[in-house]
C-alpha cells in the first residue's frame, strides 16, 4: 500500500492524473490552481508527458481537444474567469463526445472577483458551461484525498461515457494541505474505435466533428446525447450522507461548505437537535434520490453555499420544493462559520418546535 | 495511360464550392503532396470555420473539425499527442488572422512541427462577404460597404512578413493558384510545406492567394485578373522565412 504524503489539494489533482494514465496536461497561469501546472510542468518531462503552458485558456482547452480527439487522457486546470474562457471548448467537447478532465478551483466573481475560495460557479459548471444542450459530469471534492480519488473517477467516467468530467473545487481545496494516500487505480480500457490514429490504410477515415447541418441530423445527435446522460444520472449520481437517519433538519453543502456544515451539525446534536448532512459529491447528476429520501423525514432544508445561493435551487427540485429550503450562504471569497450554520440550524428547530 | 487524375487522399464527396472558387484547386494541390509523400495513412488533418469547415468530408485521411480560430492549438494537441503523425490545419483568412490569430502566432513562436494551409481570400465567404483582416484598404464588402476605409477598419494584416519575424517558424511561403504557373508554384511549396514536417523541420505556413467570385461580384475570370491587379500587389509571392534553406 502507498504511503501517507502530506499534499496540497492542487498537487494531488496533478499527480492523481498521471496514475490515472493522463499524460497531456495544458493550462494558464492563474491563481488559485497555479501548483497543477507548476506540478505538471516537473513531473510531464520525467514521464515521457507533455507539459504545455498554452498562450490563453482556449488554446489550452483546444489542444485538449486535440489530445482527446486521438483517443488519449488529457487535461486543463484552471480558476473561474480562465473557465469562462473554455465554456466555447467544453461545448466543442460536448458537440464532439470526446472525453477530457476539466478542473475548476473556484475563486469569487464575478469579472475578475477575487482569489479567495468561492462556490459561485455552481450554474455554469451544471447548466451553462457553453452553448448548446450539454452536461458535464461534475465532481465536488471535499477533501485532498478526495481531491486525488475525484480526478481519477473523473477520467475513468469522461472515458465511460464519452464526456467532459470537470472537478469543481472551490480554492480552499485547492490551497489547504492534508495527508492523502495515492495509489494508481486499476486502469479500465475503453475501446475508440472512433479516435484519430491515422487510418493506416486500413479503415475509412474518421472524423471528430460538431457540425450537423441538416437539422433532422442534430436533433438525432441531442436526443442520443441526452439518453446516454440519462444513464449517468441512474449510475453515477453520489453523496455522503452524515447523521442523517433520524434528521428533522438536513443540511445540504458541498466541498468546504459541507465541511463547515459537519462541524455545525455536531455541535447542535450536542444540543439535542436532530439534523444530518448531505454531501453532494456529483453536483451533476445531482444526487436527487437522497435528497428526495430525506424529505420523508425532514421538515426542513438548509443549503449551505460559497455563493449567493445557486445549489439551492436543485435542493428544492430534487424534492419538487415539498420542504422549506433555507440558505446560509457567504460569497466573493469569504466562508460561512460553523456559527452562522448552527444559528440557522437552531433558528429553524425553534420553529419547528414552536 | 492516364495523365491526370484525382489524389487518392481526395475522397469522391462532391465538393460544395462556388463556380470559380480556387479552394478545390488548393485541395487538390494538399492531396497531392500527400500521396506524393505516402504518409495518407499516418496524417491527420484539422479542418477550421468558414468555408472549408467541411474540408473533413473531402480528405480520406482522420479529420477533426476545430472552434473558429483554434485549429493550431487543436493541431498543437494532436501532434503531441503522436508526434510521429502529420498534422496540418487548413484555416481561412478570418479563421487565421482575424479569430485565431493568437493561436497562430503562438504556435509558429513554439515552432510546432504541423503544416498550415492559410487559405487568403481577402473575405469571409461563408457568412456572406464580410470585411476579413486581409480585406484590401477600399474593398466593398457587406461591413465595408463603402469600402474599407484604414481611418476607422485598420489596415490588413500580411502574415507572412509578420510571422517572418518570429524564431520559431521555420517555413512561410505565400503563393497564389489565379494561373497555371501559379498553382505549379504553389504545389511545389505546399509539397514542401508538408516534407519539412515529415523531415522535422518545424513550422511551416504556406499562404495561398485564393478567389472569391461569389462574395467579390465578379465572374471566375475576373475573379483571377483580380488577383493579380490587386491582391498580389499587397501581398507579394514569395519565401518570407526558409530557416533551412542555406543546409538544403
Amino acid at each position: 500500500m502507498a504511503e501517507k504524503v502530506l499534499m496540497k489539494g492542487n498537487e494531488a489533482i496533478a499527480e492523481a492524473a498521471i496514475l490515472a494514465g493522463c499524460r497531456h496536461y495544458f493550462g494558464y497561469p492563474i491563481t488559485p490552481q497555479t501548483e497543477v501546472a507548476a506540478y505538471m510542468a516537473k513531473r510531464m518531462p520525467k514521464i515521457g508527458g507533455t507539459f504545455l503552458q498554452a498562450e490563453s485558456e482556449i488554446a489550452a482547452i483546444n489542444m485538449v481537444i486535440g489530445v482527446a480527439s486521438t483517443g488519449k487522457r488529457a487535461m486543463t486546470s484552471s480558476s473561474s474567469p480562465g473557465i469562462s474562457l473554455k465554456c466555447e471548448g467544453l461545448s466543442y467537447l460536448a458537440g464532439c463526445d470526446l472525453p477530457a478532465l476539466v478542473v475548476n478551483v473556484e475563486r469569487g466573481g464575478p469579472g475578475l472577483g477575487g482569489i479567495q475560495p468561492s462556490q459561485s460557479d455552481y450554474f455554469q459548471a451544471t447548466r451553462g458551461s457553453g452553448h448548446g444542450d450539454f452536461h458535464m459530469i461534475v465532481l465536488a471534492p471535499a477533501s485532498v484525498q478526495e481531491m486525488a480519488s475525484l480526478t481519477m473517477k473523473g477520467f475513468d467516467l469522461a472515458d465511460k461515457y464519452r464526456m467532459t468530467s470537470m472537478i469543481l473545487a472551490d480554492g480552499t481545496m485547492g490551497q489547504m494541505m492534508e495527508p492523502v494516500i495515492l495509489e494508481a487505480p486499476e486502469l479500465v480500457k475503453y475501446e475508440k474505435p472512433w479516435a484519430l490514429t491515422g487510418t493506416d490504410g486500413k479503415r475509412p477515415h474518421n472524423i471528430v466533428n460538431s457540425l450537423f447541418l441538416v437539422p433532422e441530423d442534430l436533433e438525432k445527435m441531442n436526443f442520443a446525447r441526452y439518453e446516454r446522460y440519462r444513464t449517468v444520472e441512474e449510475n453515477e449520481a453520489a453523496a455522503e450522507e452524515f447523521m442523517m437517519e433520524d434528521a428533522e433538519i438536513a443540511v445540504v453543502a458541498f466541498g468546504v461548505a459541507a465541511r463547515v456544515s459537519k462541524n455545525a451539525i455536531l455541535a447542535a446534536r450536542e444540543r439535542g437537535i436532530k439534523v444530518g448532512l448531505i454531501r453532494p459529491i456529483t453536483l451533476w447528476p445531482f444526487p436527487k434520490a437522497n435528497i428526495a429520501a430525506a424529505a420523508a423525514h425532514a421538515k426542513h432544508f438548509v443549503s449551505v453555499e460559497l455563493s449567493m445561493g445557486q445549489m439551492i435551487e436543485d435542493v428544492r427540485l430534487a424534492m419538487d420544493c415539498a420542504r422549506p429550503v433555507s440558505l446560509v450562504n457567504r460569497a466573493g471569497g469569504m466562508i460561512p462559520s460553523p456559527d452562522e450554520v448552527l444559528a440557522e440550524i437552531e433558528k429553524i428547530q425553534g420553529g419547528i418546535h414552536a | 495511360m492516364t495523365v491526370f487524375a484525382k489524389p487518392k487522399s481526395l475522397t469522391d464527396a462532391p465538393l460544395h464550392y462556388c463556380p470559380g472558387c480556387t479552394h478545390g484547386i488548393i485541395h487538390r494541390l494538399v492531396a497531392e503532396a500527400i500521396d506524393e509523400l505516402g504518409i495518407e495513412g499516418r496524417t491527420i488533418g484539422v479542418a477550421s470555420v468558414g468555408c472549408s469547415v467541411m474540408a473533413y468530408n473531402y480528405f480520406t485521411v482522420d479529420m477533426v473539425q476545430a472552434a473558429h480560430g483554434r485549429a493550431p492549438a487543436v493541431a498543437t494537441g494532436v501532434k503531441r499527442s503522436d508526434p510521429s503523425k502529420i498534422v496540418f490545419t487548413y484555416q481561412g483568412d478570418g479563421d487565421l488572422a482575424s479569430i485565431g490569430t493568437c493561436e497562430t502566432v503562438h504556435s509558429a513562436a513554439r515552432g510546432e512541427n504541423i503544416t498550415i494551409i492559410f487559405v487568403n481570400n481577402a473575405i469571409y465567404g461563408m457568412t456572406g462577404g464580410q470585411m476579413a483582416p486581409t480585406s484590401l484598404p477600399g474593398q466593398i464588402t457587406q461591413t465595408s460597404p463603402y469600402g474599407r476605409d484604414v481611418a476607422t477598419q485598420g489596415y490588413p494584416i500580411k502574415m507572412c512578413e509578420m510571422l517572418s519575424q518570429l524564431d520559431g517558424a521555420s517555413y512561410l511561403e505565400r503563393v497564389a493558384v489565379n494561373s497555371v504557373k501559379n498553382v505549379r508554384n504553389a504545389k511545389k511549396a505546399i509539397l514542401k510545406a508538408f516534407r519539412n514536417q515529415v523531415e522535422g523541420k518545424g513550422f511551416s505556413l504556406i499562404e495561398v492567394i485564393s478567389t472569391c467570385p461569389t462574395n467579390w461580384g465578379m465572374t471566375p475570370e475576373k475573379a483571377l485578373a483580380w488577383v493579380d491587379e490587386k491582391m498580389i500587389p499587397y501581398y507579394p509571392l514569395g519565401v518570407y522565412k526558409d530557416k533551412y534553406a542555406e543546409v538544403q
